[in-house]
């Protein structure tokens, strides 16, 4: 258009669009997190998304130089658009954390591979005047070092959860990846103090220091346990938020820059807020402490005592109220469909059902809303533990499935337990307690749980789906 | 110090933009319902999928077969998890809307 004017006319439109893009980011993770306004509000922000990457296509400067390989990028993009949509739409919504881990992945390999293309063309104008030592370089060392990490990292979570990648705990990670840390600051710094004439002549030292980067990600996440992946994924999330900036701070390209901070403040937060909801410390996650570490002091065994499908069916049916307290074990046999028939049909019988949901079911926080939400349970029946609590002492019979950390009294009686202090629904307190599980395997966190070995516990054991169908043709044909 | 005073006076804009950001961002999301974690986390994951408007600049810059490639697959990625990201989320909260 108008080159030779110093406002010209796209340069207007495209700024103009950067700053609708981040309006509308900002208002649409504020709508996120209302229920009723959630589903708008990311709507409203991929729009903004959507708006930014057209209007970088069509009117993007660099050095007066337009946007080129245009019919290429459309290519990639619709690429990238099919693949993105069809996954997405067909993964299940048990793999709902491992699918965010591997989108997030993504986000982080796309930003690493900007800063490895950028770092040999940094301009010599610029070493120059300052040597390597300025923000261009750094925030291009920082983007490739903080992206690889979160890609690594979130390949590495997405393979623990799908259940191909076992835990890797050795005492002495916490010093090696420490140790690999300072060895990538260190590059960092080194880089940063070359004396050259250009950056071209540094590239081997990228790729060595992706390398680094891509241990590094490997092993921060092998020795965390699956329990505490949710919140990994929540904090790797951020960083791939922080990764994105430094591309804005390299392009000075203001929807880069504040989508990129916004994310990785507001992830940042999310993940202190899920590990409140655990109880436990950031660091103490890091650490790997959880599952395993710890070793409880409460010895194991007892007798357990089951019950047969017809006592349970007779149990419930005679009931008052009963509670269901899903967790994992629900989500894998797929039974959120026939729970939910369970329950309607105890509600025919008048008998009273609720939910009780621990922030941290599932393999996320709000995983199980989500998926009992999938097979139509009204939202008023899924209570918070802290709400249902006080309750429990007046409820008849609590069916657990397929839950056990959360259900698990050593978060209140064993100092020495790796969960103590966890806030936990207080399975206990109910006058009867009905069990389903797969077979007297530990839960998540690997530890004992003394609530099967309760007088009051009765325990059904098979996988969830088969059980919980075996059971409504038994209270059906009562 | 004259390099600090050099690199702040540069970057105050960006550096402001950050700083508000943080804020902005802690403020939005403080009092967010645990039922609604997963969503958002996933709706925030989409969100740094900005990341691909930088994998297009480089990737309209590119002059070398390698830098192509390169860009082409930045491109893809970035897609995907502006994409997928999206999409999921609204899978997720489609689900909420049915509440009696």
């Amino acid at each position: 258009m108008d080159g030779i004017s110093p406002f010209p006319f796209g340069i207007t439109i495209l700024e103009i669009t950067y700053v609708i893009a981040s309006v509308l980011f900002v208002i649409g993770l504020k709508m996120l997190s209302h229920p009723l306004t959630a589903r708008r509000g990311n709507i409203l922000a991929a729009f903004g998304m959507g708006f930014a990457i057209i209007a970088t296509i069509l009117f993007h400067k660099k050095d007066g130089e337009p946007i080129g390989n245009i019919p290429l990028i459309i290519v990639a993009i619709a690429v990238g658009t099919v693949i993105g949509w069809v996954i997405a739409k067909k993964v299940k919504m048990t793999a709902m954390p491992q699918l965010v881990s591997f989108f997030n992945g993504m986000g982080g390999a796309a930003a690493a591979l900007i800063s490895m293309m950028e770092f040999p063309h940094i301009s010599p104008d610029l070493i120059a005047r300052t040597g390597m030592a300025n923000g261009h370089v750094l925030a291009i060392l920082l983007g490739l070092m903080i992206g690889t990490i979160s890609w690594a990292g979130s390949m590495i979570a997405f393979g623990k959860l799908d259940g191909w990648i076992g835990d890797m705990r050795i005492k002495a990670m916490k010093y090696v990846n420490l140790t690999i840390l300072t060895v990538l600051f260190g590059f960092i710094a080194f880089i940063m103090t070359r004396d050259v004439q250009a950056s071209s002549e540094l590239t081997p030292l990228i790729y060595i220091m992706f390398a680094i980067a891509v241990v590094y990600g490997v092993l921060f996440v092998m020795p965390i346990g699956g329990a505490d992946m949710p919140v990994v994924i929540s904090l790797l999330n951020s960083f791939t938020g922080v990764a994105a900036a430094m591309g804005g701070f390299l392009y000075n390209n203001q929807a880069m820059l504040t989508g990129g901070i916004l994310v990785g403040s507001a992830g940042t937060i999310l993940t202190i807020l899920m590990c409140k909801a655990m109880n436990r410390s950031l660091l103490n996650v890091i650490a790997g402490v959880f599952g395993g570490g710890g070793k409880s002091n409460i010895a194991e065994g007892g007798t357990v005592k089951e019950i047969s499908l017809s006592d349970a069916a007779v149990l419930l049916s005679y009931s008052k109220k009963v509670v269901i307290v899903p967790g994992y074990g629900l989500a894998v046999a797929q039974a959120q469909h026939i729970c939910h028939e369970l329950d309607k049909l105890l509600d025919e019988k008048g008998v009273e059902v609720k939910y009780a949901i621990h922030p941290v079911a599932g393999r996320m926080p709000g995983h199980m809303n989500v998926l009992l939400a999938e097979a139509d349970v009204p939202y008023e029946q899924l209570i918070e533990s802290d709400e249902i609590n006080p309750d429990l002492p007046n409820t008849d019979v609590l069916i657990v499935i397929g839950a056990n950390d959360v259900v698990n009294p050593a978060a209140e009686d064993d100092p020495s337990s790796p969960i103590f202090g966890m806030p936990i629904i207080k399975a206990r307190d109910a006058k009867n307690i009905i069990v389903m599980k797969r077979g007297m395997g530990k839960g998540y966190a690997a530890i004992e749980n003394m609530l099967f070995f309760n007088e009051k516990t009765r325990m059904l054991f098979g996988d969830a789906k088969n059980t919980l169908q075996n059971l409504v043709n038994e209270i059906k044909s009562l | 110090m004259e390099q600090f005073s050099a690199f702040f006076l540069q970057h105050r804009e960006a550096i402001f933009i950050v700083i508000l950001s943080i804020f902005l961002g802690i403020e939005v999301i403080s009092h967010v319902p645990a039922i609604l974690h997963t969503p958002l986390m996933s709706g925030a994951n989409a969100i740094h999928g900005v990341v691909i408007i930088g994998a297009i600049i480089v990737m309209g810059h590119a002059d070398t077969t390698g830098s192509m490639i390169l860009g082409f697959l930045a491109v893809v990625l970035g897609t995907l998890n502006v994409v997928g990201g999206f999409v999921v989320t609204d899978r997720m909260l489609e689900m909420f809307k049915k509440k009696k």
